[in-house]
Parts: structure tokens; sequence; C-alpha cells
């Protein structure tokens, strides 16, 4: 709200944002996709630049293509889908250049994901800590016991309070929260320098999802991890990121440093998200303390 | 009519009062307390917040009010009447008076998909004796108030949007003029404008008099719509106070924790330490 935190919070994202010293770790550049089968554009042009311990936020409604978008990034659009225009580079690498088999090597070890509902990327007939060591001898070569010990440490490294335990537990003995942390554990097995967390902490309870939002945090700071962050609350992403674009339609309708963009949103429909949360939410009680702290 | 104005002293005769409320689900050694000596009131005109997540006896509470569960001790009033010991038939009669209204997350669920719009609306108002034109004539006001054209009328449920539909929703809730309007996460399911809309069009309702009960696990999405906020926990009321004094000064260390977690524009990731905190002592 002040003039003041409004130029630290802009001071702050100024110099990685000029920081020619980092090369990002993933940059994507005019993306637009095509959907084959209704022959319509459905992504207009998305641009942004990712390094290595920052942060970028994604809001958009269902539709908008911000989850289209992390599709291509990670070389999962659905049948019928294409990158049309634009370009996708990895650490450097043109993601159109890479083959099937080249994808697949590149998936988990230097881009990873976790999405909305987390059971139903884990087998249920399956110890979940097996499924994360079976991650790790597939990607990382472990020997099985190898697998076992660091499977146990990632699960200490997201959290869960019992890791031994929990690694011989199904899917269905877990919470919501716990299997987020689980998958997020696999996720980042194979140390990827880009995780994607798309709308990953939206069906869980709010005092969990700021534990899964805290975790993340924590993970970048401690591992340089690069961070995407899709939300269709614009709050969720505030949270989290230095940089955000607000997609509607398919169209990146405002892209800039979360502060500018959360004081000062230009786009109509930037400043509905915004009020929503100045009329309907915590900070239309909140906001005032600000200044005092 | 705007929906800052002041409205129903809190001295009025509270529209529904809760007292004492205990709830178990289960038998003998499965039998488990899911609310504890609840008490909560809610005055004509009055906007209660009841925030609560898994497991903390929201979904229960409601379903207690509306008769769909038998508490095992402690008393329901709604509108001067207590229901805490009433039989199905007198239930039943309480529902076809319609002083007590229910809106569900996701409105398919509360609109018979085979209906249209009109026959949704005035079908409670039919059964209950009011003449076809009349029921129809409030049908049409009633839309108008949801801010939906009238040529929706003669539509199906499916063929509306989640936010159309969440609207009519409320206007067949409205349309035996309830004294009390349960909602829970009536706007959920919905994207940002039109959860707005549903909102303001809920504020508008309290200068009716009527007494809405907001049912919501997440404190952020129904904070500003409240008068007062009830914060339930494992089955207990640990803090019930006006919204501005839940949320600016939040006395139980849970209340502190949901504060804290909610996600807000200004605040940021300022207070992830004290999350850690207070984690630590919720957990003790």
């Amino acid at each position: 709200m002040t003039t003041l935190s409004q130029e630290a919070a802009r001071a702050e994202t100024r110099p990685a944002d000029a920081g020619p010293a980092t090369p990002p770790v993933l940059s994507v550049r005019d993306v637009h996709i095509h959907d084959r089968a209704s022959d319509r554009e459905i992504v207009h042009g998305v641009s942004f630049d990712l390094t290595p311990g920052r942060t970028v936020g994604i809001v958009g409604e269902s539709g908008s293509g911000k989850t289209l978008t992390c599709r291509a990034t990670l070389g999962i659009l659905p049948p019928h889908f294409e990158v049309s225009a634009g370009t996708i580079e990895i650490d450097g690498t043109d993601t159109a250049t890479l083959t099937g088999r080249q994808w697949t090597e590149l998936r988990g070890s230097t881009i990873s994901a976790v999405f909305q509902d987390p059971s139903s990327y884990l087998n249920p007939s399956l110890r979940v800590g097996a499924q994360i060591a079976e991650v790790l001898r597939v990607k990382t070569g472990l020997k099985r016991r190898e697998a076992r010990l660091r499977a146990l440490e990632l699960l200490r490294a997201v959290h869960l309070r019992d890791p031994e335990l929990v690694y011989g537990q199904y899917t269905f003995e877990l919470s919501g929260g716990m299997l987020q942390r689980v998958l997020i554990a696999a996720a980042i097995a194979a140390g990827p320098r880009i995780l994607i967390a798309d709308e990953a902490t939206t069906a869980l309870d709010v005092t969990v999802q700021a534990e899964i939002l805290d975790l993340l945090a924590d993970l970048r700071e401690s591992t340089g991890l690069a961070l995407v962050v899709v939300s269709h609350d614009l709050a969720v992403v505030a949270q989290l990121c230095d940089e955000v674009l607000v997609m509607r339609q398919g169209e990146v309708v405002e892209h800039g440093p979360t502060r500018t963009v959360l004081d000062t949103p230009r786009h109509p429909y930037t400043r509905l998200l915004v009020d929503e949360h100045e009329s309907y939410g915590l900070d239309r009680f909140l906001a005032p303390k600000e200044e005092a702290a | 009519m705007s929906a800052d104005q002041p409205h129903a002293a809190p001295t009025d005769t509270p529209v529904l009062s809760v007292t004492g409320l205990d709830v178990h689900y289960g038998k003998r050694r499965a039998r488990r307390q899911a609310l504890h000596g609840l008490t909560l009131t809610v005055a004509p005109g009055e906007t209660l917040g009841v925030i609560g997540e898994t497991g903390s006896g929201k979904s229960t509470f409601a379903r207690t009010v509306l008769g769909l569960v038998r508490p095992s001790a402690g008393s329901v009033v709604i509108d001067g009447e207590d229901v805490s010991g009433h039989h199905p038939r007198q239930w039943r009669a309480l529902r076809r008076r319609g002083v007590v209204q229910y809106v569900f997350q996701d409105p398919l669920r509360s609109l018979d998909p085979d209906l249209t719009i009109e026959d949704s609306l005035t079908e409670p108002l039919l059964v209950r004796g009011v003449a076809r034109p009349e029921a129809a004539r409030r049908a049409r006001a009633l839309l108008d108030r949801v801010r939906l054209p009238e040529d929706l009328l003669g539509r199906l449920p499916g063929e509306l949007s989640g936010g159309q539909r969440q609207r009519v929703a409320v206007a067949r809730a409205l349309i035996t003029e309830p004294r009390l309007l349960i909602l829970d996460e009536p706007a959920s399911a919905l994207d940002s404008a039109n959860r707005v809309q549903i909102l303001d069009i809920l504020k508008e309702l309290r200068a009716d008099g009527v007494a809405l009960v907001l049912i919501s696990h997440d404190l952020g999405s129904v904070a500003g719509a409240a008068d007062r906020i009830a914060v339930l926990y494992q089955g207990r009321a640990v803090e019930v106070g006006p919204a501005a004094d839940v949320i600016n000064t939040p006395q139980h260390l849970y209340t502190r924790l949901l504060v804290s977690s909610a996600p807000t524009l200004h605040t940021a990731a300022a207070s992830r330490t004290e999350r850690e905190a207070l984690r630590a002592l919720l957990h003790a």
C-alpha cells in the first residue's frame, strides 16, 4: 500500500530481473498453442524467464490457458495440441529440437511438476515410499537400498513427521496434504532445477495449503529450485512469486513484478481479482495493518 | 438498500439459536463426537460466517440445523421454535413452510435437471397453493434480484453457466421468503467475477432481515461478507466474534494459525516464521 514498500519490493526484484550473470533456467518466448481438433489458437503468446531460486506465478481461471502453458513447458501437451509459434528453452536447450527420449530424460531430472489431485498420480496398491524409490532408481540409477535411504531423506525434506512410517503406507492412509508432500518428494527426487506447481494446493485446507507453500519456499531457498506457481487465486501467487502473469482466455493481460501488479493493477480483470480480496477477503481488514509493520 | 447500512440490532430475537449442541456419530466403540457443546446465535439480518477445515464439524452443524442429524444433547431453536426434538413429520412441515433454506456448493445438486428454471422457482410456491400467475410473477422478480435476465426462465439448469446456476439456486432458496438461509461454500466453485456477484447479492439480503449462515473452509473467501465469524475446530467453536476482531486480534491459537495461513495480497510471505511457531504450539 505504501510507496516505501512498493519501492522496496521493486528494488528487490530489479537486480535479478536485469541480472545478466544468471542465465534463465527456463525461457518461454511468445509461445502460442494451437488445437488441431478445433483448428483454433488457445494460447496467444506467453513469455517469461525464470532464473534459479526465483518464482514466476501464473494466475487465471480454468480455460485461461495457464495449464496448457505449463504442459507445453513439460512437453506433455494433450493430443491435438501443439506449440504453433514461439520457443521454450530449458537450461539453454530449445525444446523443439528434443526427441521423445530426450524429453523423458529431461522430465524429472531438470524440470518437474506437481498437480492438483495428488492421489491420481500415485499407485494406490503400492507403498508410497517404494514409488519414490522407483523414481530414484530409474532417474538416478541408485541401487535398491540407496534408493530407499534417499527416499526417506526426501520424505524428511518435505517435513513429513515420521518418514519411516509414511514410507510403508498406502495412499488411502494419508491425508491430502501428506499426499501432496509425497508427490513433491517424488518430483524433486532427481534434483530438478525447475518445479511447476499447477494448482497444487487448491484442494487442500487453508492451513495445509500454507504448509505446502511454506515448504516450496523452503525448497527454493535450500536448493535454488526455480518455481512456476499456477493458481486461480492471486493471493496464493502473491505469497511466493517475484513476478506474476495474469492470463485470461489464452492472453497474458498483465505481467510484472508481483508487488507492482498487486498495488497498481492495470487490466480490468486484474483489478477484479484484487478487488475481490479487498472487498471480501482478509485484505479488507489487514490492509491498514501493513503501514504499522 | 445499501448493504453497508447498519442492519438489525443484535438484541433482536435470534432467528437461529443453537445451545450446547452435542452430536455423535456411530455406535459403541466406533462412536465419535462431532460437535462438543456448540453454542451460536444468528440475529435477523445478520450474516454469520462459520469457518472450519476438514473435520471441524461445520457440515455436521449445518446438517443438524436442517434436521438431517439428531443431536445427542443441546437445543436448536429456529425462529422461536425448538426443533431439536422434532419428528421427521414435524421437520417436513417446517421445511414446507420454507422458514429455513439451504444452498449447496454445487447448484446441480439443488436444482432438478429436468425442470426449467421457471418450474424450479415456482414449484415451492405452487405446493403452498399460490396461484400460478402470482408464482410466476415472484419468480421473475427474484430472477431480477439475483441479476439474471428473464429469458433464462425457459431454460434447463444444464444450459446455464455455473455462476448463473448458483444464482438460480439462491433465488429458489429465497422464494419462500425464508428467515434463515444456510449456504455451504456458495462461492467456492465459481470464478472470481461470479464469486463477487454472489457475495454482493448475499450482502443485499441483509437489508431484508434474512439471517445468513455462510459456511466455508476458507476464512479468506467469506471474511468480508460476514458480520460475525465463528471458528470451528475439532467440533468446538473456539472463537466467535465480529469479523474484524477475529481477523485483526485472533485469540485462540488455531484462529491465529488460520488467519496467518490465509493467503492475502498485502501480507505476502511475512508470516512464515509466525506460522511455524503456531503449528508447533498447536500440535504440542
